[in-house]
C-alpha cells in the first residue's frame, strides 16, 4: 500500500518538474499558435528581434487581423493584404505600382514580404528605418490607403472585436498606435522563408536534390548575380542603380530622394531574389513581367550614367543555355511551404 | 511513513519553486520622509516681444516680411537640472511636446526632483537619434501626433506652419518642418539658457516654476537672415533645415522664476 502511495507521489514530483518547463516534444497544435524566432542555419543574426516587443501568440493574432483590416483605409476598402498577397509571398499580383484608394496609383511595385526581421532599411529608398514604423506609411500615403492615423484609432476603439482583441494581446482594450505597430511587427516578423529548394539542398534536407541544369544555375549566378543579390538572404540591402533606364513619367530619383544626394540618384535597395518566380512584376515601378525581360535588360538594356553600378558597365551577357540554367535555378528559390502557410491567411 | 513525509515535502518544494518569489511585502509601512518635490517649466511663445497669438496676428521678420502663424509646435527632450552642488537631476522618459494650440502642453511638471537649489538647466530642442531609430512609440513621440515622418522615419522636432505675402507658394503658405537626426545636418540642438543669476529652491513647500521664452523670430534672424521668398516650404532633412536650426538654437531664453 504504502509502495503505491509512493509510486503516486514520484509521478506527482514527474509531473510537477515538467511542469517547469516547456517540454520541446509537445509543440502546440495549431500552427497558428507556433510563434517563434527562427534564425536558419548558416544565416546571420537578425536586426529586428523582437526587443520591446515580446512575442506572443495573441499579439500576433491582432497583427493578422490588422493586416488584413481595411478599417486601415479612409473609405475601409484597402487593407494592407491588398497590396500585399499571401499566395504571391505578398506581393502584388500583376500590379506594377500599388493600386490605393479611390483607383489611384502609387510611384512604386509592392514588394514581397518575408525574412524582414533581417533587413536594415524598408521601402525600395530605404525611408523607413524601422518595422515598427513601417504600416505609418501606407497608411497616411495619400495614394494608398490615405487615412489619419487618429481616425484608424477611433474606428478600432469603437470596434468591439478589436476591444476583445487589444485585451487578450495586451490586459486591457486600449487601442494605441504603438500597440497596433509592434503586433503588426509581430504578424510581419513571424513571415520566415527559409525551405525553398535551394534552402534543404543547402541543409542537405529531404527534397534538396538539385539537377544538373539547377546547379548549373547556381553556379551562374554565383558569378553573375550574387555580389549585389548575395546569398544567405539573395540581397546585399545596399542602394544600387542597376542601369534601368529613368521613368520619364514618374521621375522617381529613388535613394537620392530621402538622402538629397546626387551621388545617390536612381539608387534603389537591390531587392532579394527569394520567392522571385512569385513576385512579378519586377523592379521598384514594375516595368518588368517576366525573368527573360529582366535578364534581357541585363544583357543589352543598361543604360550608362554617373550613378550605375561599375559592376554593370558592360552589362551581363549568357548564352541561350546559360539563360535557361540560370531560370532553372532562380525556380528553386520558391518556398512554397511559406506561401501555403495558413498562419497567415486572412482570418476571416 | 517517513519517506512518504519526505516525498511530500520535496513535492512542495517542487511545486512552491515553480511560482515566482512573493513580492516582498514592506515590514513596516511608516512612508520615509521625502526629500523630492517638483518644478514646473512654462513655455511662453513669442515673437519679439508679442505674445504668440496663432492666425490673427501679424508679425514681421529679420528681413522685414511680413506672416502669421497657423501652428507652432516643438518637442523638448532630456530635460537636466543642475543643483548649486554640482549634481544633476534628469528627467527620465523625458519627451514633452510643446504645442500652442494646446495650453496643457506648455506647462510641464517635472517629480521626483531632490530638494535643493537649482541653478542651470539644460534639455533638446527635439528628439535624441536613438529614440528615431527605435520603432513604435507612445506618449508625446506617438506617431500619430504628426509629428513622425513616415516616408523617410524621424521626428519632426519642430513645426512653424502659417502664411506670408512673401512666400510664392500655393496660398502663400509657409510650411517649416524641422527634422533630420543624424550625420552634418542634424537639426539636433542641446540648449543651456541662463538663469541669470537666480535659483529654483525645490522644497516640501515650495514647487517653483521656470518661465521660458521661445522666440519664433530668432528662427529668422542670425546667423542667417530668412526671406520668405526664397525659403518657405522645408518638408526634410538637409542645409535648409540645419540653417534655420543653427537659427533657433539660442530661441528660449529664461524670462524669471517664481520660488
Ligand atoms: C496601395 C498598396 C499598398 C498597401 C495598402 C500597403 N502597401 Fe506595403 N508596400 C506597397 C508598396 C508600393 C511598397 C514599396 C513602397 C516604396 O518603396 O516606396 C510597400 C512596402 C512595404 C514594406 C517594405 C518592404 C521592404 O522590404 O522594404 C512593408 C514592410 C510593407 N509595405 C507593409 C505594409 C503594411 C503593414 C501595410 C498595411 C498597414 C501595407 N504595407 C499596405 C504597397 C502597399
Ligand atoms: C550591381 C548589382 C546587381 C547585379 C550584379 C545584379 N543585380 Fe539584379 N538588381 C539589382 C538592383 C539594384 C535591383 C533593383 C533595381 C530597381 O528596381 O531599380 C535589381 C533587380 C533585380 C530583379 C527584380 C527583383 C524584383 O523583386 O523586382 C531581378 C529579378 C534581378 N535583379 C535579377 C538579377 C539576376 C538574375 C542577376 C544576375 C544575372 C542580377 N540581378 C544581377 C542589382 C544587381
Amino acid at each position: 500500500m504504502r509502495f503505491v502511495l509512493n509510486i503516486g507521489l514520484v509521478i506527482t514530483i514527474a509531473a510537477g518538474i515538467s511542469s517547469c518547463s516547456v517540454d520541446p516534444a509537445i509543440k502546440p497544435v495549431l500552427p497558428a499558435d507556433n510563434i517563434e524566432q527562427v534564425v536558419p542555419a548558416g544565416w546571420p543574426q537578425p536586426v529586428y528581434k523582437f526587443e520591446n516587443n515580446p512575442l506572443s501568440v495573441e499579439k500576433f493574432k491582432l497583427g493578422r487581423e490588422l493586416f488584413y483590416e481595411e478599417k486601415l483605409s479612409a473609405d475601409n476598402t484597402i487593407s494592407c493584404g491588398s497590396c500585399h498577397q499571401n499566395f504571391v509571398a505578398f506581393a502584388h499580383s500583376e500590379h506594377a505600382l500599388s493600386h490605393g484608394i479611390n483607383g489611384s496609383f502609387g510611384i512604386r511595385n509592392s514588394p514581397g514580404l518575408f525574412n524582414l526581421n533581417w533587413n536594415t532599411s524598408f521601402m525600395w529608398d530605404g525611408g523607413v528605418n524601422h518595422i515598427e514604423v513601417q504600416p505609418l506609411a501606407p497608411i497616411t500615403n495619400p495614394v494608398e490607403m490615405n487615412e489619419d492615423m487618429n481616425n484608424v484609432l477611433a474606428k478600432l476603439n469603437a470596434d468591439g472585436k478589436y476591444k476583445l482583441l487589444f485585451k487578450n494581446a495586451y490586459g486591457d482594450e486600449e487601442v494605441t498606435t504603438e500597440r497596433m505597430f509592434k503586433s503588426l511587427a509581430q504578424f510581419m516578423g513571424m513571415m520566415y522563408s527559409y525551405n525553398s529548394k535551394y534552402d534543404l539542398y543547402k541543409r542537405g534536407e529531404q527534397g534538396g536534390n538539385m539537377d544538373a541544369q539547377e546547379m548549373a544555375g547556381y553556379q551562374l549566378y554565383q558569378q553573375k548575380c550574387a555580389s549585389c543579390h548575395t546569398e544567405p538572404l539573395f540581397t546585399d540591402y545596399a542602394f544600387r542603380n542597376n542601369g534601368i533606364a529613368v521613368n520619364i513619367n514618374l521621375q522617381d530619383s529613388g535613394r537620392a530622394h530621402v538622402t538629397a544626394d546626387p551621388n545617390d540618384r536612381y539608387k534603389f535597395k537591390t531587392p532579394t531574389l527569394r520567392n522571385i518566380m512569385l513576385t512579378a512584376p519586377y523592379m521598384h515601378d514594375g516595368r518588368f513581367n517576366t525573368i527573360d525581360q529582366v535578364l534581357n535588360h541585363y544583357a543589352s538594356g543598361v543604360v550608362q550614367g554617373p550613378t550605375l553600378d561599375p559592376q554593370l558597365q558592360s552589362g551581363i551577357q549568357l548564352s541561350a543555355q546559360e539563360r535557361t540554367e540560370l531560370k532553372a535555378f532562380l525556380n528553386t528559390l520558391t518556398d512554397y511551404a511559406f506561401v501555403y502557410d495558413t498562419r497567415f491567411k486572412d482570418p476571416n | 511513513m517517513k519517506k512518504t513525509f519526505l516525498l511530500i515535502v520535496i513535492v512542495a518544494v517542487v511545486i512552491a519553486s515553480c511560482k515566482k518569489d512573493p513580492v516582498d511585502e514592506p515590514a513596516t509601512p511608516t512612508p520615509p520622509a521625502a526629500t523630492t518635490g517638483s518644478l514646473k517649466i512654462e513655455f511662453e511663445n513669442m515673437v519679439d516681444t508679442n505674445e504668440l497669438v496663432l492666425n490673427s496676428e501679424t508679425y514681421v521678420n529679420a528681413n522685414n516680411d511680413s506672416f502669421t502663424v497657423s501652428k507652432f509646435k516643438y518637442y523638448i527632450s532630456n530635460i537636466k537640472l543642475t543643483k548649486s552642488d554640482g549634481t544633476i537631476f534628469t528627467e527620465s522618459e523625458s519627451y514633452h511636446l510643446i504645442d500652442e494650440d494646446v495650453t496643457s502642453s506648455k506647462v510641464l511638471t517635472l517629480s521626483g526632483v531632490p530638494f535643493g537649489n537649482y541653478t542651470a538647466i539644460s534639455f533638446m530642442i527635439g528628439v535624441d537619434s536613438t529614440r528615431n531609430v527605435s520603432g513604435a512609440q507612445s506618449g508625446a513621440l506617438d506617431p500619430a501626433k504628426g509629428m513622425f515622418w513616415s516616408w523617410s522615419s524621424g521626428y519632426i522636432m519642430a513645426k512653424l506652419e502659417g502664411n506670408s505675402p512673401s512666400s510664392p507658394a500655393t496660398n502663400h503658405g509657409l510650411v517649416l518642418h524641422m527634422g533630420g537626426f543624424s550625420g552634418t545636418n542634424s537639426v539636433l540642438k542641446t540648449l543651456t539658457p541662463s538663469f541669470n543669476g537666480s535659483m529654483a529652491n525645490v522644497s516640501s513647500t515650495v514647487t517653483p516654476e521656470i518661465h521660458l521664452k521661445a522666440d519664433i523670430a530668432e528662427w529668422f534672424k542670425s546667423p542667417t537672415t530668412v526671406s520668405f521668398a526664397t525659403t518657405h516650404t522645408i518638408h526634410m532633412g538637409g542645409a535648409a533645415a540645419k540653417s534655420i536650426a543653427d537659427n533657433y538654437a539660442d530661441m528660449f531664453s529664461v524670462e524669471h522664476i517664481h520660488n
